[in-house]
């Protein structure tokens, strides 16, 4: 039974999403509403991996724990760019950056999508009700991430793309 | 037949006046209010039709004029909305108009100074500026963010040259600010805009409901017909939600003062009683909504304990408000800024409309549901688009709406932005702050003072690379920072109409001549297009009307088959029969008291405003979606999950701030603080703080404190009020205009509460976030007497020492009851 490694799959790629959704907040202090929802959004992501803590018992599968807080030592390029961003707010470019941010936000949402799709298949297969409930409600709000990013993006590239 | 009672009251001490108690079901008694300079008389004056432009009540005002010049006002008695009463704001500003500093000139920065300069010179300057940018990047160079004070031919005039015209959707209002939840939160529940409930409803109720509505402040003479219903027989039931002892809160039954921030945890508890106790109409949900079940399982967990924990609240009174709401035959509920400008804003509005959804309480008699707006002509500002949304109510997403709109203003509809929502006021900023926007045209409002985080806005208007034009009657904060300052005419000085929050349109005469050179904002906007070119497909001018008759009949097209439809209305109707409530056409000639009397609602896939957002991050559902959800245009049971506010109290900051204002002023008191009774009445900032907390700091009545949150702080002389403990409340009227020197920024003493406020809104509204945020408090220096905060209003203090607010001979004015043979007396 495989359903473990779709279990690892599926946290792995909640957790990246939730470090990057974090460090995009970080980086775009400027722009309000990105850091405020991006918070947010990343707290669910987390959430999702700590949901299926104990699911990854039951299948003997290992992940990997997220950490409650932001990271607390920020790599120093991360530092450096996340200091600039205040300042660098006052220019044009932060905005090409953003639409760049909200891309790959948008394809790490849409990964961690595909892959609760697989373990809901897998949790049906092996009758496992109690999965199969968590992973649908971590699922929907993963596709939340996903419309958020492609609606953030649509907003924003117009204006980044048309000036400067 | 009725008698006449004659009173004469300080309506400064008694903002609210004489009562007139009648019983459910009765007529609210005429009281006429009247208020002339002294020497005039009813007799010797001319009156000119209006209505009240210092709040949203839209309460019908005879203008008073003698040689030329504005001397008084009086209510107008066969009104539907304020049969004849007036507010102190309407009593007494009107004096503003004919203050010896209004702007009479256009003005042009030369060489660092602004300069009284000619129309053509200011024109030209802007003019060749835009020519530039158009040139230079084109269409996203500009953004227009304009005000709801305006009259509606201004907005729709605005709306059309900067969308059609330059081509951008960069256009907002100050209404983002005040009432932009309630739009979106109808928009969602019942898929547009549109208040489904009348004043009038307050006559029937058995049941109101405040949430977050100061409404004896912000809406002084709906309070009074409220007021007058709870002194009569067979009183409504009152809850009140507020944190602060309103005068609201003081009168009700129920009184949640929960802690701010915490909204939605308590409206999903009472939805959660509702549905437990089974004081829902299922048929009539069936039969008339989508999305019960995400709803139900959504506040499933919330029972009154939970959210009790959360608000601060007893589950007791928790249980007891549902079993208000749940057992009410007629329930009338309003929304106000408590709810708007706190986060989670729209999924809480949405929940009050979800209430009157599962119990069936619409389109009947008492059963009324306001979401209320806070300005005047907010309701213009949406429905004509000046707000950002397409005109008319329609939905940007779709392009038959897009289409439709085209050829009402005979333009290719690619001419009309729509690849995306509109840029709201909050963004806006931000690209002036990138630096994107490169000119910026603000009319009729002052962000320098109403915008959250004052220095970083001060910074954004100082900015060199931003061309900043301000169109205003006073050289506001705002205006002190522009290239060219443009004077407009207002209220009494141009001719016009404007709707106010129960849909009731009406006509404002020109009473007198606007001074000096001033010019009615619509000419403004209409010259600016005239002189850049602006031209429709077939090479005619863009906009061809030249009166205010020729914007409104002109308006009336574009929402000819929209929910707002103003065909039925014509400025000869409106001084005939002074108040309409749309939607008034063909089929409803005398206008619609209340929406959605049918059963029906605007939401179908092709009718509806918007398809919708998703209320935690406000991203956009598509047409796809809408149509699976909702393809046979019910009303949408809108749910979300309550999630903590980002900035919550902490060690260092242990506050959680809120901020208002007092039924004596008006914004940024650009008028207010011109008419003497009411600048008298709440002269200079203050900031409330309760009992417990004021003694645990060392605080007295009067001492001087700092509130300082992670942005900015605000010094003023503290109140020892009766809000609920942890809370601390700064009125925003407090810029620095009025202030020798430096009247653009605090210069060391800061009073304006929105240095302190956050830059965070509302996923799905935009709007700002004034009424959560941490701050801490201490104490500056020992007070010299009582705190300058009026004393008959929210801000009374704990404990009596303050001199009552009083406003004198000056303030007293003619009430004139028409006495009913059979009025209510009290139970």
């Amino acid at each position: 039974m495989k359903v473990g490694a779709a279990i690892e799959d599926a946290a792995g790629a909640e957790r990246r999403l939730a470090e990057e959704l974090w460090k995009v907040g970080e980086r775009h202090k400027a722009d309000h509403d990105v850091f405020h929802v991006t918070k947010t959004l990343a707290k669910l992501s987390r959430r999702h991996v700590e949901l299926l803590g104990p699911h990854a018992e039951r299948y003997s599968a290992s992940i990997e724990r997220v950490e409650g807080d932001p990271p607390s030592r920020p790599r120093v390029v991360d530092a450096l760019v996340e200091k600039g961003a205040e300042l660098a707010g006052r220019r044009p470019e932060p905005a090409l950056i953003l639409l760049d941010d909200l891309r790959r936000l948008y394809l790490l949402a849409s990964e961690a999508s595909i892959d609760w799709v697989m373990l809901a298949q897998g949790a049906q297969a092996v009758t496992d009700e109690g999965l199969l409930d968590t992973v649908t409600r971590c699922h929907d709000e993963t596709l939340r991430t996903v419309k958020w990013a492609t609606h953030r993006l649509k907003t924003a590239a117009p204006q980044a793309l048309a000036a400067g | 037949m009725a008698r006449e009672q004659a009173h004469r009251v300080d309506r400064i001490a008694d903002p609210w006046g004489t009562r007139t108690p009648y019983a459910r079901g009765e007529d609210w008694p005429v009281r006429i209010d009247m208020h002339l300079e002294d020497g005039a008389t009813a007799d010797d004056v001319e009156w000119f039709l209006s209505a009240s432009i210092l709040h949203s009540n839209g309460d019908e005002v005879d203008i008073a004029v003698r040689d030329g010049r504005i001397v008084g006002v009086r209510g107008d008695r066969h009104s539907r909305v304020n049969h004849g009463r007036l507010g102190p704001k309407d009593l007494f500003g009107w004096q503003a108009n004919s203050s010896p500093d209004r702007l009479t000139r256009p003005l042009v920065r030369e060489g660092g100074e602004l300069r009284e300069s000619t129309w053509d010179a200011a024109m030209e300057r802007m003019v060749g500026r835009s020519q530039e940018l158009l040139a230079e990047q084109g269409s996203s160079a500009f953004g227009f963010y304009t005000s709801g004070q305006l009259f509606l031919e201004d907005y729709y005039t605005l709306s059309m040259m900067a969308r059609a015209g330059i081509g951008t959707n960069h256009l907002d209002g100050n209404t983002r600010l005040c009432t932009a939840t309630a739009g979106e939160a109808l928009k969602e529940s019942f898929g547009c805009d549109g208040q489904p409930g009348s004043y009038a409803d307050i006559d029937h109720a058995d049941a109101i409901c405040c949430y977050g509505h100061n409404v004896a402040e912000t809406q002084a003479v709906t309070w009074m017909r409220m007021l007058d219903r709870l002194h009569g027989r067979d009183r409504p039931r009152l809850l009140v939600v507020d944190p602060r002892p309103t005068p609201v809160a003081r009168e009700a039954e129920i009184h949640l003062a929960l802690r701010n921030g915490t909204n939605l945890a308590l409206l999903n508890s009472l939805v959660h009683e509702l549905i437990a106790n089974s004081w829902i109409d299922r048929d009539h949900i069936a039969a008339h909504a989508v999305d019960f079940a995400e709803l139900e399982r959504t506040v499933a967990p919330c029972t009154p304990e939970w959210a009790a924990e959360i608000c601060g609240l007893d589950p007791g009174a928790i249980r007891a408000a549902a079993e208000l709401i749940g057992t009410a035959e007629r329930l009338f509920s309003t929304v106000l800024q408590g709810v708007y400008q706190s986060h989670q804003a729209t999924a809480t509005a949405c929940q009050v409309n979800n209430i009157h959804i599962l119990r069936g309480m619409l389109g009947r008699e008492g059963c009324g549901l306001l979401q209320m707006n806070g300005q005047p002509t907010a309701q213009n500002t949406r429905e004509t688009g000046a707000n950002g949304d397409l005109p008319g109510f329609r939905n940007w997403a779709n392009d038959a709406h897009v289409e439709e709109l085209a050829r009402v203003w005979n333009v290719e509809p690619r001419r009309i932005p729509h690849y995306g929502p509109p840029t709201h006021a909050m963004e806006i900023f931000r690209y002036c702050e990138e630096g994107s926007i490169k000119f910026l045209w603000i009319s009729g409002t002052n962000p320098a003072v109403s915008l959250p985080e004052l220095h970083r806005i001060r910074s954004i208007l100082a900015d060199e690379r931003l061309f900043l034009v301000v169109q205003d009657l006073f050289l506001t904060e705002t205006a002190a920072f522009a290239d060219v300052v443009l004077p407009a005419a207002t209220w009494g000085e141009k001719l016009g109409t404007f709707t106010n929050a129960d849909r009731t349109v009406h006509l404002s005469e020109q009473a007198v001549d606007p001074p000096g050179e001033a010019r009615p904002d619509m000419d403004i906007f209409g010259d600016y297009a005239r002189r850049m070119g602006f031209t429709d497909r077939d090479g005619a001018p863009l906009i061809k009307w030249k009166d205010p008759e020729g914007a409104f009949e002109a308006w009336k097209e574009c929402s000819r088959g929209r929910l707002c439809d103003y065909t039925g209305i014509t400025y000869e109707r409106l001084r005939q029969k002074h108040d309409i409530q749309w939607p008034c056409n063909d089929t409803r000639p005398d206008g619609t008291p209340r929406l959605y009397d049918d059963g029906g609602f605007w939401a179908h896939p092709d009718a509806c405003e918007s398809y919708g957002k998703d209320l935690l991050t406000g991203a956009a559902h598509d047409e796809v979606e809408y149509r699976a959800l909702n393809p046979d245009g019910k009303a949408i049971l809108k749910a979300a999950d309550y999630v903590p506010p980002h900035e919550e109290p902490d060690e260092e900051r242990r506050f959680r701030l809120t901020t208002g204002r007092t039924v004596f002023h008006f914004h940024t008191r650009t008028k207010t603080a011109r008419a003497p009774q009411l600048q008298a009445a709440a002269p200079a900032v203050w900031v409330e703080l309760s009992a417990p907390d004021a003694e645990e700091l060392g605080i007295a009545e009067g001492d001087i404190v700092e509130v300082a949150s992670a942005r900015g702080r605000v010094e003023a002389p503290a109140r020892i009020s009766g809000i609920r403990p942890g809370v601390v409340f700064v009125p925003f009227h407090y810029g620095y205009w009025d202030r020798a020197g430096d009247r653009r920024g605090p210069d060391g003493r800061p009073t304006a509460a929105n240095e302190a406020t956050i830059t965070d809104w509302d996923p799905a509204s935009k709007q700002p976030l004034y009424k959560v945020g941490a701050v801490a408090v201490r104490k500056l220096a020992p007070g010299s007497g009582p705190a300058p905060a009026p004393t008959n209003t929210a801000s009374a203090p704990a404990a009596g020492e303050a001199a009552a607010t009083r406003g004198g001979e000056r303030a007293l004015v003619d009430e004139t009851v028409l006495v009913p043979e059979h009025a209510g007396s009290r139970a």
